[in-house]
């Protein structure tokens, strides 16, 4: 029988799901408290967390955050969609996965390396992991559990994860909006009004100014972005 | 060479139908590399164990594989390996004894880094005295290091093993590599029949992006070519990190079990699941262990055999099971350190049933008389003769 995968803190040293029989759902099915539960449920519970839990935040990663493709930029439009139908939800994205030192913006951005510092500075119980690489994702599910009491919803492109407390797998566009749906009838039987408003902007990050953008705005990877010399870029997309 | 198709892995692992041929292990183990569409090959051939790298270089030339090469040493194969593996290539090595040992640093690293590959591993005793025998002693140096470790009994085991192994290894929810290991000499060396897929039939292309980690880090900004995150700095979040990075690594380990259920009927194979007395064994102590039950049987004494195919996962409920009655179990060994009977011990409530040995090393064969003398003790028949080795 696997373990009951309940919002923590579970302590010092998370035990992994998996060591405790936990295993990912087959497809169509997702995962509720680490039991395998049809994913109308999975969904349910998920919307009843962020409807119900304080602070809501959408952690998107750089599978969605960065549009590399078509695929990336319908989900991350998706996500969009989403949040604005969460009475007060956050985004706050999770860029890269270098750790960052000295010292993290927890209100700019979360991290895989110590993501319960930007969770417990915003005083977040509820959050979906979104667009993150699954690796990345686990390492931060877990040590979400061990030291924080946030509700853990994993949103996964591929098998989804057994250490969230609701994780929904095989992700795409079009099941984001399916699960906005279910949000929308979740909070209307909750009776919860709420007029559709995007999230706030990131307060930490300085508005992008597109028009007058340099180089120089990417510091110490600028160098990335300079020719060498003597190069000479004819051929852009 | 003939045009290769692609096929799905179920399609082709599965489903198939297979043509029977006598070939030795290596051969065995070259013929599963030739249809498991691999970008690069890279060897190191120590004195050799086993002809496999000289037979993938064959294969190579012929067309089957993109691209292979001789590295300078083994530390330097198994690191260019994971160079190759990371920019997105399905890459093949094969090693043994001390070329394991040398390149065992990287080779541990790379379940950390995410490295999907498969290595074979043609066992030979571990230096010193030199010696190129066959001896098992090294599986137990890659037992912790978070890989997946599949021992093949005979060379359709070789075969089968180490196409599978490319597809449970490339799994998003697996994602570390994967060691088919099987006895030098004893299976690389000798031939029997193995029933293999046709030639023009390959596994479908490495999709690097298809994984839990991006192929690499330089496609995620800031750019970096290193996928272990700087975790060394003195904090506790820095431990943590690491501590749930290692369970990870483990978890997907773990999470392999589905996928040697699925291509590979299971991690262990049970005759006689009623028996009285159990013979455990893997590699090639199972073909043994397996001619032992058989003589048993046919004396009238109720022996079974459990052959442990996978040894990272180690199947403990599987085995627990089927050895929950058991009166005596007898783990017959082609090492010293008795490695296989201590992952027993630690897996059962009765460790006191299990008789460690017989063991062989330094290259000796094991007889199945030795497996038979441990039968009589366990059954407390004494043998006027007993059998002289």
């Amino acid at each position: 029988m696997p373990a009951e995968i309940l919002p923590g803190p579970s302590g010092y040293i998370p035990i992994p799901a998996v060591f405790e029989d936990v295993e990912l759902s087959p497809p169509g099915y997702g995962l509720f408290f680490g039991q395998i539960v049809d994913e109308l449920t999975a969904m349910r519970e998920a919307a009843k967390a962020m409807l119900t839990r304080r602070n809501p935040t959408i952690f998107p990663g750089p599978k969605i955050l960065w549009g590399w493709n078509a695929h990336a930029m319908e989900e991350a439009k998706a996500i969009l969609e989403l949040a604005a139908e969460i009475p007060n939800c956050r985004i706050i994205p999770m860029p890269d996965y270098r750790p960052k030192y000295p010292k993290i913006d927890p209100e700019a951005e979360i991290n895989p390396n110590h993501p319960n510092l930007t969770i417990l500075h915003n005083k977040i119980e509820a959050c979906i992991f979104v667009g993150v690489h699954c690796h990345y994702a686990n390492l931060s599910l877990r040590m979400i559990r061990a030291g924080t009491n946030c509700f853990t919803i994993a949103l996964c492109g591929e098998l989804g994860h057994e250490d969230a407390m609701v994780s929904i797998r095989d992700l795409t566009p079009e099941k984001i909006r399916r699960f906005r749906e279910v949000l929308i009838q979740v909070r209307e039987e909750l009776g919860i009004s709420h007029t559709p408003t995007p999230p706030p902007e990131n307060p930490s990050l300085p508005k992008e100014e597109f028009q007058t953008l340099s180089v120089l705005d990417y510091g110490e990877y600028s160098y990335l972005l300079i020719p060498r010399k003597d190069e000479q870029v004819t051929d852009t997309e | 060479m003939p045009e290769q198709r692609v096929v799905d892995a179920d399609e082709l692992i599965l489903r198939t139908e297979r043509q029977r041929k006598f070939i030795t292990g290596a051969q065995a183990m070259a013929e599963a590399v030739k249809r498991a569409n691999v970008d690069v090959a890279i060897a190191y051939p120590i004195t050799p164990q086993s002809e496999v790298m000289h037979l993938v270089g064959d294969i190579w030339a012929q067309g089957y594989i993109r691209d292979y090469y001789r590295a300078e040493e083994e530390y330097g194969a198994m690191s260019a390996i994971a160079g190759a593996v990371r920019g997105g290539a399905r890459a093949f090595s094969a090693t043994s004894g001390p070329g394991l040992l040398r390149g065992l640093e990287a080779i541990a690293s790379w379940p950390g880094h995410r490295i999907p590959v498969v290595l074979g591993v043609l066992t030979r005793v571990v230096n010193a005295p030199l010696s190129i025998q066959p001896d098992n002693v090294e599986i137990s140096y890659l037992l912790n290091c978070g890989m997946v470790v599949l021992h093949a009994e005979n060379q359709q085991d070789v075969f089968d093993f180490t196409l599978a192994g490319f597809v449970i290894s490339e799994k998003v929810d697996v994602y570390i590599p994967v060691a088919v290991c099987t006895e030098g000499f004893f299976v690389t060396h000798a031939k029997g029949y193995v029933n293999i897929t046709p030639e023009e039939l390959k596994l479908p292309p490495r999709d690097p992006y298809k994984a839990p980690v991006p192929p690499t880090d330089c496609e995620i900004p800031p750019a970096r070519i290193q996928r272990d995150a700087p975790v060394q700095k003195s904090n506790f979040m820095s431990y943590l990190i690491h501590a749930v990075w290692q369970q990870e690594i483990w978890s997907s380990n773990k999470r392999a079990m589905r996928y040697i259920n699925h291509y590979l009927g299971g991690p262990i194979e049970v005759v006689n699941p009623g028996a009285e007395v159990f013979i455990v064994a893997s590699g090639c102590a199972a073909a043994q262990g397996r001619e032992a039950v058989r003589y048993a049987n046919m004396e009238g004494l109720n022996v079974g055999l459990v052959k442990v195919k996978s040894i990272r996962p180690f199947p403990e409920k599987q085995v627990r099971e089927v050895l929950s009655n058991a009166k005596a179990i007898i783990v017959p060994e082609h090492n010293i350190v008795g490695w296989l009977a201590k992952e027993v011990k630690a897996c059962i409530p009765n460790s006191d049933a299990v008789i460690g040995g017989p063991r062989v090393y330094g290259g000796m064969t094991l007889p199945v008389e030795l497996i038979m003398e441990r039968v009589y003790d366990a059954f407390g028949i004494k043998k006027s003769k007993k059998v002289v080795v």
